[in-house]
């Protein structure tokens, strides 16, 4: 039990996952018609991008720029899937070579390329989902952190995959769709996900994904692993010097941003029904950085914040005043670095808690700056108390 | 017993014909150094004479060019940086390289030799043993009391206490302090030689120092590092009144 408690971050932890587990769960499914709920739902799977970055950029001091090509990846695998799916011979009959997604048809492509294949197979794709974009990472990772590539050349080699990526996709139309993308995705194992009913559904499912996603976050940073990456920011010399290969930790962690990406991806293309190079370049990989640095770098729960509130904004914005977005976004990162660099996760706990105190009219013993280097001790005797 | 014996007598760490050149310039040149169990050595030497640089080679923070390190019959160049700590060499650094984000007491057990993969620093317990060593070196290191202060508020001389502390918890074989005392107080600096002195039973250390007080106090033999090369070695007496010594301090 105590040591659930410490998962989750004591009550307030506890308190911070059930107000945004009510809020995902009851509120939006309540309050929001089935499209606008759909769109919250599109906004989660940018979510798990951005948790994603949390754990790697903000406690792994790792920032990445392309995470748009895991999200794509994993998207891309699931529509794989889908599209083989919704070409039976049947519904594609009226192609010269009928079985194969139409786009291949109308590139003269008349065999199913041996990349499709295995595709067929639900089971492969949801392994593939993951797997593709970790494996991926994987290999940068060795590739970058065994030869200590870090930093901003890190960030740079990054947007360099992000736009390769991206001018493969483009490239390989009879493979991957092109610029298009795939699209018309119509069901899946036989159940239609375009109606009403099943994207509710499904928004249930990446809601729970998503906070499956949070709580490895968690278990992640309360764990030994959680206060090395934060000693790595610190001084990266010293961890290696104390007997650990300080490039093995920077790879998992960047693995698993990936794979929180990928899962993103993969419901995305079940819930908005299409995956395109737009979801993998540079401009949409800056895009989820932003999600993370608004909601706050350094919480995983703010990160969602940062991700519905930007997402929300941003079509919000790009209905009313088309042209103004993109400034106001810019705006926006900029405010974000110069007046609040931990994002609305760290103005809450400046300003929030203090506020949310005063008007419950409760008095509080110490300012809730000084409160937290006596909360980070706390761990410690709890332990001591709890051991056999 | 004659092997306990033989190993005694052995160098713990053997240094020869150690050179390592950047772009030409010698910053270390065919270097002889032994250093006994259970001894303490100090390295001295003016600015520029190679003396950090010998403990980064050591450690491999920079790749020798020519030579080689033995340590207790290990061959340490070309060992990757965290094999050569996990073999038993702690190093500190110059300036106090701690971890200003994590209490005193995740500072140290930071560096408890357990955990060191990442699916082991994933599941890694802090068990009663971790917290007794934790506590232990804390006393031993006058930080005791302060094991849940947020080590970045720390005074300079408690960091550098610190990270002598966070090398004690891996209990490595060879100790290497460079600079131990700088930015210290007066009593600080008593504090750390009566603590040296302390550590250093059952290991060898190595120390790197400017304060000629603090290394008599601490030292079993002085080694004067000068341009890369041993100028002389002995006592602390006969180093101090070693003519060539006084020349390259004074010379100048």
């Amino acid at each position: 039990m105590n040591a659930l408690n410490k998962l989750l971050g004591g009550r307030q932890g506890v308190i911070g996952l059930a107000v945004l587990a009510a809020l995902i769960f009851v509120v939006f499914p309540l309050l929001l018609d089935a499209f606008r709920l759909n769109m919250v739902g599109k906004y989660l799977t940018y979510a798990f991008v951005a948790v994603g970055l949390v754990l790697c950029w903000g406690y792994g001091g790792i920032l990445s720029l392309g995470q748009g090509v895991f999200f794509g990846l994993g998207g891309y695998c699931m529509a794989m899937f889908l599209k083989l799916e919704a070409s039976d011979p049947e519904s594609t009959k009226i192609q010269s070579t009928p079985g194969i997604p139409d786009f291949m048809d109308w590139n003269q492509i008349t065999e199913l390329p041996v990349l499709w294949v295995p595709f067929h197979s639900f089971t492969f794709t949801v392994i593939a989902v993951v797997a593709v974009p970790v494996i991926l990472a994987l290999v940068i990772g060795l590739a970058m952190f065994k030869r200590r590539v870090g930093d901003v050349y890190f960030s740079i080699v990054t947007q360099a995959i992000a736009l390769i990526l991206t001018v493969l996709i483009i490239g390989q139309q009879g493979l991957t769709g092109g610029v298009n993308g795939i699209t018309d995705l119509k069901t899946l194992l036989g159940w239609d996900i375009r109606s009403d009913g099943a994207k509710l559904i499904l928004y249930f499912i990446n809601a729970i994904l998503l906070f499956g996603c949070i709580i490895i976050g968690k278990f992640i940073l309360a764990s030994k692993l959680g206060r090395l990456l934060m000693a790595m920011r610190d001084k990266e010399e010293r961890v290696r010097f104390s007997g650990y290969d300080v490039a093995s930790f920077k790879v998992f962690v960047y693995c698993i941003a990936a794979g929180f990406s990928a899962i993103g991806g993969a419901m995305f293309a079940l819930q908005v029904g299409f995956m395109s190079p737009s979801f993998v370049g540079i401009v949409p990989s800056i895009e989820m950085v932003i999600f993370a640095a608004v909601g706050g770098r350094m919480s995983l729960l703010g990160a969602v914040y940062g991700s519905l509130l930007v997402n929300y904004g941003k079509t919000y914005f790009s209905e009313s005043f088309p042209e103004l977005w993109l400034y106001l976004m810019g705006g926006l990162f900029i405010a974000v670095v110069m007046y609040f660099p931990n994002g609305l996760a760290g103005l809450w706990e400046s300003h929030g808690r203090k506020w949310l105190a005063q008007i419950s009219k409760r008095p509080t013993p110490v300012a809730p700056v000084l409160t937290k280097p006596a909360e980070a001790a706390k761990p410690v005797a709890p332990a001591l108390e709890t051991q056999p | 017993m004659s092997a306990v014996g033989f190993q005694m007598n052995k160098p713990v760490l053997a240094i020869e014909g150690l050179t390592v050149s950047f772009d030409g310039f010698k910053a270390v040149d065919s270097l002889n150094l032994y250093i006994d169990r259970n001894e303490v050595r100090v390295v001295i030497g003016p600015n520029g004479a190679g003396k950090t640089t010998v403990l980064d080679l050591i450690c491999g923070k920079t790749r020798a060019t020519s030579g080689s390190i033995q340590f207790d019959g290990r061959e340490l160049t070309g060992m990757r940086e965290y094999d050569i700590v996990r073999a038993g060499v702690g190093r500190k650094f110059q300036t106090p390289s701690i971890y200003d984000n994590l209490s005193v007491f995740e500072n140290l057990e930071m560096s408890f030799p357990k955990g060191r993969t990442v699916f082991g620093a994933l599941f890694f317990k802090r068990s009663p043993q971790v917290v007794a060593r934790v506590e232990e070196v804390a006393a031993d290191i006058f930080l005791g009391d302060l094991l849940q202060q947020q080590a970045g508020l720390l005074s300079h001389g408690q960091k550098q206490w610190l990270e002598i502390g966070m090398l004690l918890m891996q209990d490595p074989e060879l100790l290497m302090l460079d600079e131990p005392v700088a930015g210290m107080s007066v009593s600080e600096r008593a504090q750390t030689a009566d603590l040296l002195n302390r550590i250093s039973q059952g290991r060898s250390v190595l120390v790197i120092e400017h304060d000629m007080e603090f290394v008599k106090s601490i030292a079993h033999k002085v080694t004067v590092l000068h341009q890369g090369k041993v100028l002389a070695e002995g006592s602390m007496e006969s180093v101090q009144n070693n003519p060539k010594v006084i020349e390259v301090y004074l010379g100048h």
